[in-house]
């Protein structure tokens, strides 16, 4: 008796949470594609596109996917050797144990504060809001999720197969890249690609840092849009038709981000074919 | 020979600066935030900006109480909204769903936690703003449906992927053997998972909730959206409130014309990384013993 309806509470929790999933697309497609056009995504905007006028979001797309793609190479480049570094015959036990500790903290951390903090870090060097203060900002974001999600693959590596590789005379760091890499090259696509994900649909890392712009960036230091911005600003005028765009670019958001988590999981399967078991 | 060795060990040694330069960050974030809020707490006592009403900038005023009370209470509701939903949720899918059903939910919980906070803001615009409306008139309130309420649930959609993931793994990661021997017992399956399931995984699952509870105290852009934005100790779910995450991205435009204001938003993203980081903090250490015990 008591079983049947705490099972019935139970179904109907995982249904609401299924149903969430389902609304939330649904409703951002429906409200979305009605104002979605071609011109949307390649037009930069017009004079007069905040009163409803011509034009389209290109810079937002453009600018985010130049702030994700800057800030995933950075912190690629600085998460793999972190990852690569908390084998065990590189660190020990308790220092490893501490540095997880630390990215499970800055994984947790909310992006405001790495926005505001990026903020500070460019007043102390004389930045103004641009791609480079953006990508920093949002490095500092990824970083910890991209490092964390690799380093949980290469940790997951039998050590048979590095005492294979050690049996055979190679050096730490010729099995670390010759035979770690290749194995984990499933996981570190996957970890791109999360953080990729999370860092192109952040809003509060970029808000200050970045700036925001009608033109395209010609270099580093120009301010740059991003499209989660460009949804928090048109939602936030007056102008009916402006709104309209917002869901526009909420759509463009979303598909952009599914796509990537979709795609990240047919390339770790992918991949994970060549890998030894 | 030697120059493989020597290779070898520059390897090591650019690993150990990895290890530290990951190490540093936090220390650094926490450092600086500091340096840049110590003008304003030489010259106001942490306590009385802690717990002084009076938001008023231009007169030099930062009293902080109505944005903690705010972010207090928003991610309260937060709380109270997802945990039934959450916990009733991860001891289905560990304990009744088919595996085929639990990969899907876990998809479909995945796929939750990617969406950008934007789009839940947009999202809670259309949906949960006027649902609150109604609510409000119902309950006899007038409101714009942009309010506490509004905010706590959008917030307990958003914490819902994070919780229900890490104490489905934490029930999961209950031996087999514990089901079988209170089974053998004689318990009804039910009884075997109040019982003995969900106690010796208690602690996981506190720290499921504390994770939760965390992303929730520092969301900034979806709350933002709908939460209203006014600096006064909201009376009921139904008003508006103004959260420190959301103080802190409305002003920073303006923060550096006035004297002390950036010093002030400053510490208040200090105060959202100490407590966020403490909380964290706890939920790992807690996680971390239920893996080893």
């Amino acid at each position: 008796m008591e079983e049947t309806f705490f099972k019935g509470l139970m179904i109907a929790s995982v249904a609401t949470v299924l149903a969430l999933l389902v609304g939330i697309i649904l409703v951002i497609t429906l409200r979305g594609a009605s104002s979605l056009n071609l011109s949307m995504l390649i037009q930069t905007p017009k004079g007069g596109y905040y009163l409803g006028k011509e034009g389209g979001i290109a810079n937002a797309i453009v600018g985010s996917i130049y702030l994700s793609l800057g800030a995933t190479l950075l912190s690629f480049l600085f998460g793999l050797p972190i990852a690569f570094a908390l084998q065990k015959e590189y660190t020990g036990r308790h220092l490893s144990n501490i540095t997880r500790l630390a990215l499970d903290i800055l994984w947790g951390t909310p992006s405001i504060v790495y926005g505001a903090f990026g903020f500070v870090v460019m007043v102390y060097f004389g930045l103004r809001a641009s791609l480079l203060g953006g990508i920093i900002a949002l490095t500092l974001l990824m970083l910890p999720i991209m490092t964390r999600s690799m380093e949980e693959v290469i940790r997951m590596i039998p050590f048979e197969l590095k005492e294979t590789s050690y049996s055979l005379g190679s050096t730490r760091i010729e099995t670390t890249l010759k035979v770690i890499f290749r194995q984990a090259l499933p996981g570190i696509t996957t970890g791109i690609l999360l953080a990729f994900g999370r860092g192109i649909g952040d809003a509060a890392s970029v808000l200050f840092t970045a700036g925001y712009t009608d033109y395209i960036p010609r270099s580093l230091s120009d301010p740059v849009a991003s499209l989660p911005l460009a949804v928090f600003f048109q939602v936030a005028t007056p102008i009916p038709e402006v709104q309209q765009r917002a869901y526009a670019s909420a759509l463009i958001l979303m598909v952009i981000v599914l796509l990537v988590s979709i795609f990240s999981r047919l390339l770790g399967r992918r991949f994970s074919r060549y890998i030894v078991r | 020979m030697y120059w493989r060795r020597m290779k070898d060990n520059l390897a090591g040694k650019s690993m150990f600066l990895a290890v530290a330069f990951a190490n540093s960050i936090v220390l650094l974030i926490a450092f600086g935030l500091f340096m840049k809020s110590r003008p304003i707490l030489a010259k106001v006592s942490i306590l009385h900006l802690l717990f002084s009403s009076s938001w008023s900038p231009l007169n030099g005023e930062f009293g902080f109480f109505p944005f903690i009370i705010g972010t207090l209470e928003v991610t309260a509701i937060a709380m109270v909204l997802a945990i039934p939903i959450c916990l009733l949720s991860a001891v289905y899918l560990s304990e009744y769903a088919h595996r085929r059903f639990r990969e899907l939910v876990r998809l479909v919980v995945d796929i939750m936690a990617g969406i950008p906070s934007v789009i839940y803001g947009l999202w809670g615009i259309v949906v949960i703003v006027p649902f609150v409306r109604v609510l409000g008139q119902a309950f006899g309130h007038a409101t714009t449906g942009y309010s506490l309420l509004a905010g706590g649930i959008i917030l307990a959609i958003m914490i819902s992927p994070i919780i229900i993931s890490v104490s489905t793994e934490v029930l999961m990661a209950v031996p087999m053997e514990a089901r079988e021997t209170a089974m053998a017992l004689g318990t009804t399956k039910w009884e075997a998972v109040k019982h003995v399931i969900l106690r010796s995984s208690r602690h996981g699952i506190l720290s499921a909730v504390v994770l939760g509870f965390t992303r929730a105290f520092g969301e900034t852009i979806a709350v933002l959206m709908i939460v209203g934005n006014v600096p006064k100790v909201p009376a009921s779910i139904f008003d508006p409130a103004y959260p420190l995450p959301a103080l802190l991205a409305n002003n920073y435009g303006e923060m550096m014309s006035i004297p002390l204001y950036d010093s002030a938003l400053l510490l208040s993203a200090l105060i959202l990384l100490l407590v966020v980081s403490g909380f964290n903090l706890t939920a790992h250490l807690a996680l971390l013993r239920t893996e080893r015990g």
